[in-house]
């Protein structure tokens, strides 16, 4: 080929900036005006995993906002290029952490998702949604799922499934995440709605707990554990009859709507109970429950309420430090190592009550896991939607996990946990190592089981 | 672009490194500075060989070619301005390696500054260019704009520390220049040319930095003052004794406001000025150093000093002025943030220039900076929407310009002409200083395909232009 080839595009010249702002674009009304607070810096690449795993700019905060900010002026089309960028996003919120100018990241993140799922008509998608809104917001929807789980671990099935791979054959990230799935504890144990139990000794609060729709059926244990400690540093603790699920996976899948409505049903549901404190013991939940204040902020009658509920809002961990020490009764054996949820950390900023309480477990050996704050790729049902860019950013995880010998790993979200227990299955090393909620690990330590 | 050439670099590069998506260009037509340029197509080289070939390719198809480390640049230094392809330098990143007995890091372009301080750091070493984004930034961007930070004012800027470079140059062959030696006069320095040719001639591939070894402590204080001039006087005062401080910061009063209001760090808002003050060194010589810098700052009027005691009070006085860029960032979405630069003894002359254009064109201006060695970053705190104000600002940037050069400064000082800069140069250079460097471009790459657009202005530019 000798005959030059010439250059056949134009090179684009930027567009006057007065000609492109388009109004009736939705994603403009919701984010525009947030994107234009990123002053493009690139402190935020580094805090991003999923920067780190993909090497390029459209998957780190910085390209993503710019993305947003392109569809919201009409440069470039939502569901052709927008969609996946944003898919990919863990949502971890380490950028915000990391932003020196404070670029509300997570809430452009839910408007571009809110924008893009109007636009999706996929079949996936339809059944995604039909999932979020038939069953995760109803308790004996989601109860029933947690029994029928239980039933299939205590009689056999579970171990027919494993012998013929079954699982394996189906979906490997569902045999993956199966294989880790907590021993679900007996229906029986678990705490009905609306009851009150005291606290042992004096009382010094009166909490209501955030029972969480996937702890409720699937860790139910962690649940009831979490319980006896509030009882035991001398919390009186109600479970709010009419709560329900806190809306974050709605809120993360662009279905923002039926985030609202739920958050309105658990505002009035924990109003009612007349508690000091609001008592979750997962990190994703709690995050949202603690930005309902931005949920509903443009919602007149339910402002100020979301504002109290937020104030009121409180990771299990803060209050452990706030009213204990808890009366440990045993010595632990074996270095813990502490995972943080993201959204425990970003968002609702609590990261050091965690390593306060497992640093004062008699006997404990404490490793601070090298990389803790950088998301474990977890992310909602993230592993799920993308295994493997998930398992990527998980495998190296581990291999920190590995060097600060631990034998017990520690986290603070069910997501989180169960992320890390595949992790600990993937490095072949199950039968050393345990993946604990942090509820699990005190309450072990106080001698309850 | 034309689907043969794309098939052409597909030749050279694995398919899943070239990006031809809307949303990967659009993501590679931005840095931290100001302008949108989209990229007909974007590639992640993974050696020196496949840069090599592409600049091969490119110079027979005359495509332009612009390197893009991680793109903080705050002077378009990366910026497509003339479509082509962009080479994202971020996967050449796996060469760190520290040479204890020689005192030298031979590093990879892709390799953040952050991560050469630390492995640096990590046996007693010390690489001082410190950038404010060198957490993030890369070495190869660092090297080609010749970055520096307030450590510039004691150790010099990044050209200090680079003695050996392996590069691509814009006709495709790959060369060596300087070498592992501190001591090297063989031929032209090379070395020196493309360190801070802000990518225009040559594209590097891997560099050989020089190391020193790592002050064993530091001591900071903060002084304040009433009058901007006192400042500077103090900062005269100090570098005339015969100490020579690792960094002397200056913030102005519009500087001080912001940061109060944002973030609350004790700092008085009536001050007119305040500098940040730290010495490095033998603790014992550092002891005695800060004492008298303490003394001058109170003999030049002073309105109060505060030394840190613990490492906890040092980071305090540096959270001032960390917080200077979210503070300001507040008052409106666009930032320009300029450079210019002036012999340190016109630095009150500067500010004073400075205020003038503030209160002329009515803009929140806001000035900090390496005081210590007459660069200055007066930044302007604008929306880029509001174009009748843009309009101001274009006029109020040619003034600072301008004045940095009336007091025999120079226009940029560590950011780089870039886009933005460029119609000034001719004032700096003068006609034929210009044509001397235009000469060097042209006999490095004679098709102008490496990095057109940046440094020399456009036939008949004379003004900035930003809407």
């Amino acid at each position: 080929m000798n005959a030059p080839l010439k250059r056949t595009e134009p090179c684009p010249t930027p567009q006057p900036l007065s000609l492109v702002p388009k109004k009736g674009n939705r994603l403009y009304e919701l984010a525009y005006e947030a994107t234009n607070q990123c002053i493009q810096c690139g402190y935020c690449l580094p805090a991003c995993p999923t920067y780190e795993s993909m090497g390029k700019e459209s998957a780190s905060p910085r390209g993503r906002i710019n993305l947003v900010k392109m569809a919201a002026e009409g440069k470039i089309d939502i569901s052709k290029h927008l969609a996946e960028p944003i898919d990919l996003c863990l949502g971890c919120r380490a950028c915000e952490t990391a932003c020196p100018v404070s670029v509300p990241y997570g809430h452009i993140l839910e408007s571009a998702k809110e924008v893009i799922a109007d636009e999706q008509t996929n079949q996936n998608d339809k059944l995604k949604k039909l999932i979020l809104k038939q069953v995760f917001p109803y308790p004996k929807r989601m109860r029933m799922l947690g029994n029928l789980t239980w039933v299939y671990q205590k009689s056999g099935l579970k171990t027919i499934v494993k012998k013929t791979k079954l699982l394996h054959k189906i979906s490997e990230p569902m045999a993956q995440f199966e294989s880790v799935l907590p021993e679900i504890e007996s229906p029986v144990k678990r705490a009905k709605l609306g009851t009150i139990i005291p606290a042992k000794g004096v009382k010094k609060a009166r909490v209501a707990f955030f029972t969480g729709c996937i702890s409720d059926a699937l860790l139910n244990r962690t649940n009831r554990l979490t319980i006896e400690l509030l009882t035991l540093v001398g919390c009186e603790v109600i479970i709010p009859k009419s709560q329900n699920c806190c809306g974050a996976l709605h809120a993360h899948q662009g279905m923002t709507e039926n985030a609202r409505e739920l958050a309105k049903q658990n505002i009035a549901a924990f109003e009612e109970t007349k508690a000091d404190y609001y008592i979750n013991n997962a990190g994703g939940c709690g995050a949202l429950l603690k930005e309902y204040d931005h949920l509903l902020e443009k919602e007149e009658e339910w402002a100020e309420r979301a504002k109290n509920f937020s104030h009121a809002s409180k990771d299990i961990s803060e209050v452990l430090v706030e009213f204990g020490p808890l009366p440990f009764q045993k010595e632990w054996d074996g270095v813990i190592t502490y995972q943080d949820s993201c959204h425990l950390r970003n968002v609702q900023g609590v990261h050091r009550e965690p390593r306060k309480l497992l640093q004062s477990i008699p006997g404990a050996r404490f490793v601070e896991l090298p990389g803790s704050d950088s998301c474990c790729a977890s992310g909602g049902i993230y592993n799920l939607l993308h295994f493997e860019e998930s398992m990527k950013i998980l495998d190296r995880k581990m291999e920190h996990v590995e060097k600060t010998n631990a034998t017990t790993v520690v986290t603070t979200n069910p997501g989180c946990l169960l992320q890390m227990r595949v992790g600990i299955e993937r490095q072949g090393c199950s039968s050393q190592v345990q993946g604990v909620h942090l509820v699990d690990v005190l309450a072990d330590a106080c001698g309850i089981s | 672009m034309e689907a043969a050439i794309v098939k052409k670099i597909e030749q050279i590069v694995s398919a899943n490194r070239i990006m031809t998506g809307l949303e990967d260009l659009y993501s590679y037509s931005y840095d931290a500075s100001f302008g949108e340029y989209l990229p007909e197509l974007a590639v992640q080289p993974e050696n020196a060989h496949e840069i090599s070939q592409i600049m091969k390719l490119a110079n027979k198809y005359k495509i332009p070619v612009y390197p893009r480390g991680s793109a903080t640049s705050l002077s378009g230094g990366p910026l497509p301005v003339e479509g082509g392809i962009v080479l994202d330098m971020t996967r050449m990143n796996n060469k760190l390696i520290i040479d204890r007995e020689n005192l030298l890091a031979i590093v990879s372009p892709g390799i953040t500054t952050g991560e050469i301080h630390r492995k640096a750091e990590e046996v007693g070493l010390f690489y001082p260019p410190d950038p404010s984004s060198s957490k993030i930034s890369t070495i190869g961007g660092n090297l080609l704009e010749n970055s520096s930070g307030p450590k510039g004012l004691k150790y010099g800027t990044t050209k200090e520390y680079v003695i050996g470079l392996e590069v691509v140059t814009p006709e495709g062959e790959i060369v060596r220049t300087g070498g592992k030696t501190v001591k090297n006069v063989t031929g032209y320095d090379l070395t020196r040319l493309i360190v801070g040719s802000e990518g225009t001639l040559a594209i590097v591939t891997e560099a050989t930095l020089r190391l020193i070894p790592k002050p064993k402590a530091q001591k900071t204080l903060l002084a304040t003052f009433s009058r901007l001039v006192d400042s500077g006087y103090a900062i005269t005062k100090i570098l005339s004794s015969g100490i020579l401080p690792a960094a002397m910061e200056l913030m102005d009063n519009p500087c001080i406001r912001a940061v109060e209001n944002f973030s609350p760090c004790g700092l008085p808002i009536d001050a007119e000025a305040l500098i940040i003050i730290e010495v490095d060194g033998h603790p014992l010589a550092i002891q005695e150093e800060i004492e008298k810098c303490e003394e001058l700052c109170w003999q030049v009027g002073a309105t109060s000093v505060r030394t840190a005691k613990t490492d906890q009070e040092r980071d305090d006085i540096w959270k001032a002025r960390r917080m200077v860029s979210p503070a300001i960032t507040q008052m409106g979405p666009t930032k320009i943030s300029e450079d210019a630069t002036v012999p340190r003894s016109q630095i009150p002359a500067m500010m004073e220039k400075l205020n003038h254009i503030r209160k002329k064109y009515d803009l929140n201006l806001v000035v900090f900076g390496h005081a210590g060695d007459g660069n200055l970053h007066p930044n302007i705190i604008t929306d880029k929407r509001n174009i009748e104000e843009m309009k101001r600002v274009e006029n109020a940037v040619s003034e600072i310009f301008e004045a940095a050069i009336s007091l025999g400064g120079t226009l940029s000082g560590e950011h780089g002409i870039g886009t933005l800069k460029a119609p000034y140069m001719e004032m700096e250079l003068g006609e034929a200083g210009l044509d001397l460097m235009k000469k060097v471009k042209e006999a490095w790459d004679p098709h102008h395909i490496l990095n057109p657009g940046k440094i020399f202005p456009k036939a008949g530019q004379t003004k900035v232009v930003l809407v």
